[in-house]
């Protein structure tokens, strides 16, 4: 049985403009000790995936399908079932430091509550044990630090916090919904190898929700795509970077920008992503795609194996876009 | 911070003596004085009175004698209408009533508020919601000039409860109707205030972490939605207490509780002019005081702020 088992998962949002589906039946599975990563552009849907999962969807949004964990529901579930979970199985890690961490307590204080809340332990305990979580994820001074307020962090220290944070209950999943965005390339490289390290060390089962290609190439064992909040394709991270079968992914794959490339300008994707009000039959990606035809407007193909571990949503075949 | 309330405090100084300069000025300013009536004084007793009480030097000399009075002796100087009174004795008196009946419903009009707001907030779109907008408008809109007879003529008059008016050194069926005239307008406001900070709290990043951290709603809210959602309310409470322990015209009228908010405008209609500056000090020295308290209060709450 995988850790974690999402079927059919759909994520829509009551706005004044309509409903906006964000997420449109994505299936993942999650062994322990196992590296996702989930790629896709602004709005393609991968952090309302995850916090869907979390059970952390804004208010006006719903979720659909199934969401089992350790063969347990949590899609859905009530308080008493989700927050045993939360932090202490599963635990994320969000996009901006600046922001999620609380402003008006100190991070002894934000540390220690986790440990307290769900491990029974006692103030000074889970001090001691914050204080070495800080030590692991390398902060400098980790003694001296502990009490101050987040304000008093950088960018990149903040986010250490925060990952130490989500790393106290030594949760089964880490979920790192865009963990470096909102840092200085620099800091996003150590950032990076820094949650290489501790995966390798904690062992927990990771998923990694990036934009950044690069990023995903350097630490996951599988990749799934995400366009339009459907699931383009999906393998394990060698060949999808050998050998990309969707014209998406194919276009992410030549929109990063290389060293050794000479002169002229930046490939990207023509056009942007699509406007998730509108109901969706055909492939989201249709308008932007060079091998589009008419049936892709209609409808698109189902997510399937092609080969062992290896998934694809294209109604056009492996000779077609050869 | 020490040094932060210490020059706060130096500031004070020269915000109340321009106070004073001002409300001196404005009030001389006026046409009239306490002893023009109707029927209008003989000349040589209006010469005389007014020699009485210094009214005949100049304006700077009032001024300086009034202000050397108040620093020397801590004197405010006498009433000029009634006989025998000194400003000193009529606060003395007056004020008491007003701080207990004002500090009771400051509390009342605070966890009252305060509880609305939150629970509106919380079930933000629910009936409960609507209930608690709809008592706070309801109570803002209702003046305590109308609530207040409308208490007598429920409470007092028809069920025959609560006595109408006195205070009897404030035994608590005569603080009732004047604490829940004066605090049910405060009350509404807070609540509103709360539940639109609670409200953007909620939604903001930090709470969302805190979800995610496992912690039952209970404590997310507790721990940490109420501090950061205090902080707009903390700014409107310093200045609304001064309102509130400064007392109120309508309360002293109609519930003949003997504060000073009647004793202030019973003495800027018959031109008390000493009554009138020694109740503005009062305020202004109060004012002062709670603002900077509400700013000490900021630095307590909110870490970023540091002085």
């Amino acid at each position: 049985m995988a850790l974690l088992d999402v079927k059919d998962l759909g994520v829509s949002f009551t706005t004044n403009d309509g409903t906006v589906n964000a997420v449109n039946g994505v299936n993942l599975t999650l062994d322990r000790g196992e590296t996702l990563g989930i790629v896709g552009e602004s709005g393609s849907g991968k952090s309302q995936l995850a916090f869907a999962i979390m059970g952390l969807l804004a208010q006006n949004g719903t979720a659909r399908g199934s969401v089992k964990f350790d063969g347990r529901e949590i899609l859905n579930a009530p308080a008493a079932v989700l927050n045993p979970i939360r932090a202490n199985h599963i635990a994320m890690v969000f996009q901006d430091p600046m922001t999620s961490l609380n402003p008006y307590m100190r991070v002894s204080e934000q540390m220690a509550e986790v440990l307290v809340h769900h491990k029974g332990m006692s103030k000074s305990d889970a001090l001691a044990e914050s204080l070495r979580m800080l030590d692991a994820v390398k902060i400098p001074d980790a003694k001296g630090r502990i009490r101050l307020y987040p304000h008093e962090f950088s960018g990149g220290m903040r986010q250490r916090v925060m990952i130490a944070m989500s790393l106290l209950c030594r949760p089964d999943i880490l979920i790192a919904d865009e963990p470096t965005t909102a840092l200085d390339v620099t800091v996003q490289a150590q950032i990076m190898q820094l949650l290489v390290e501790l995966q390798r060390e904690f062992g927990m089962a990771t998923i990694l929700i990036t934009h950044d290609l690069g990023v995903i190439a350097g630490f996951c064992e599988r990749v799934m795509v995400l366009y339009g909040g459907r699931v383009m394709e999906a393998a394990p991270v060698h060949p999808l970077f050998a050998d990309p079968t969707h014209p998406y992914t194919r276009g992410l794959l030549r929109a990063i920008p290389r060293v050794d490339h000479e002169g002229g300008e930046l490939d990207s994707i023509p056009g942007s992503p699509p406007n998730m009000t509108r109901a969706q039959q055909g492939c989201p990606f249709a308008p932007r795609c060079d091998y589009a035809g008419d049936d892709c407007v209609q409808a698109l193909a189902p997510l399937t194996e092609f080969a062992p571990g290896r998934w694809r949503a294209c109604n056009r075949s492996l000779e077609e876009l050869a | 911070m020490f040094a932060f309330i210490v020059r706060r405090l130096a500031i004070a100084v020269p915000t109340l003596l321009l106070l004073i300069v001002f409300s001196f000025l404005l009030m001389h300013a006026a046409p009239g004085g306490p002893f023009v009536s109707e029927r209008g004084l003989p000349p040589a007793v209006l010469a005389n009175l007014n020699a009485k009480y210094g009214l005949d030097q100049p304006m700077w000399r009032q001024m300086l004698t009034y202000v050397w009075g108040i620093v020397s002796d801590f004197d405010f100087g006498p009433s000029f209408i009634y006989k025998d009174r000194t400003v000193n004795a009529i606060i003395a008196q007056g004020f008491p009533v007003t701080l207990t009946y004002g500090a009771i419903s400051f509390v009342v009009a605070v966890v009252a508020g305060v509880s609305l707001g939150v629970a509106a907030a919380i079930w933000h779109n629910s009936w409960l919601d609507y209930l608690a907008v709809g008592i706070s408008i309801g109570a803002q809109v209702l003046p305590n000039f109308v609530m207040a007879p409308i208490l007598v003529l429920v409470f007092t008059l028809w069920l025959g409860w609560l006595p109408g008016g006195g205070w009897e050194g404030g035994q608590w069926q005569y603080l009732i109707m004047p604490v829940v005239a004066l605090s049910t307008s405060f009350m509404a406001s807070i609540a509103r205030i709360t539940r639109s900070s609670m409200l953007e709290v909620m939604n903001s990043n930090h709470i969302r972490t805190a979800k995610a951290k496992g912690l039952p709603m209970r404590k997310v809210i507790i721990r940490h939605a109420l501090k950061p959602a205090m902080l707009p309310v903390v700014s409107y409470l310093g200045p609304a207490f001064v309102t509130m322990i400064t007392g109120s015209v309508v309360v002293d009228m109609y519930f003949s509780t003997g504060g000073i908010g009647k004793a202030f405008v019973d003495s800027a209609l018959n031109r008390d002019y000493a009554v009138m500056m020694g109740v503005t000090i009062l305020v202004g020295t109060l004012t002062v005081l709670f603002n900077l308290l509400v700013d000490i209060l900021y630095a307590w709450i909110d870490p970023k702020i540091r002085y």
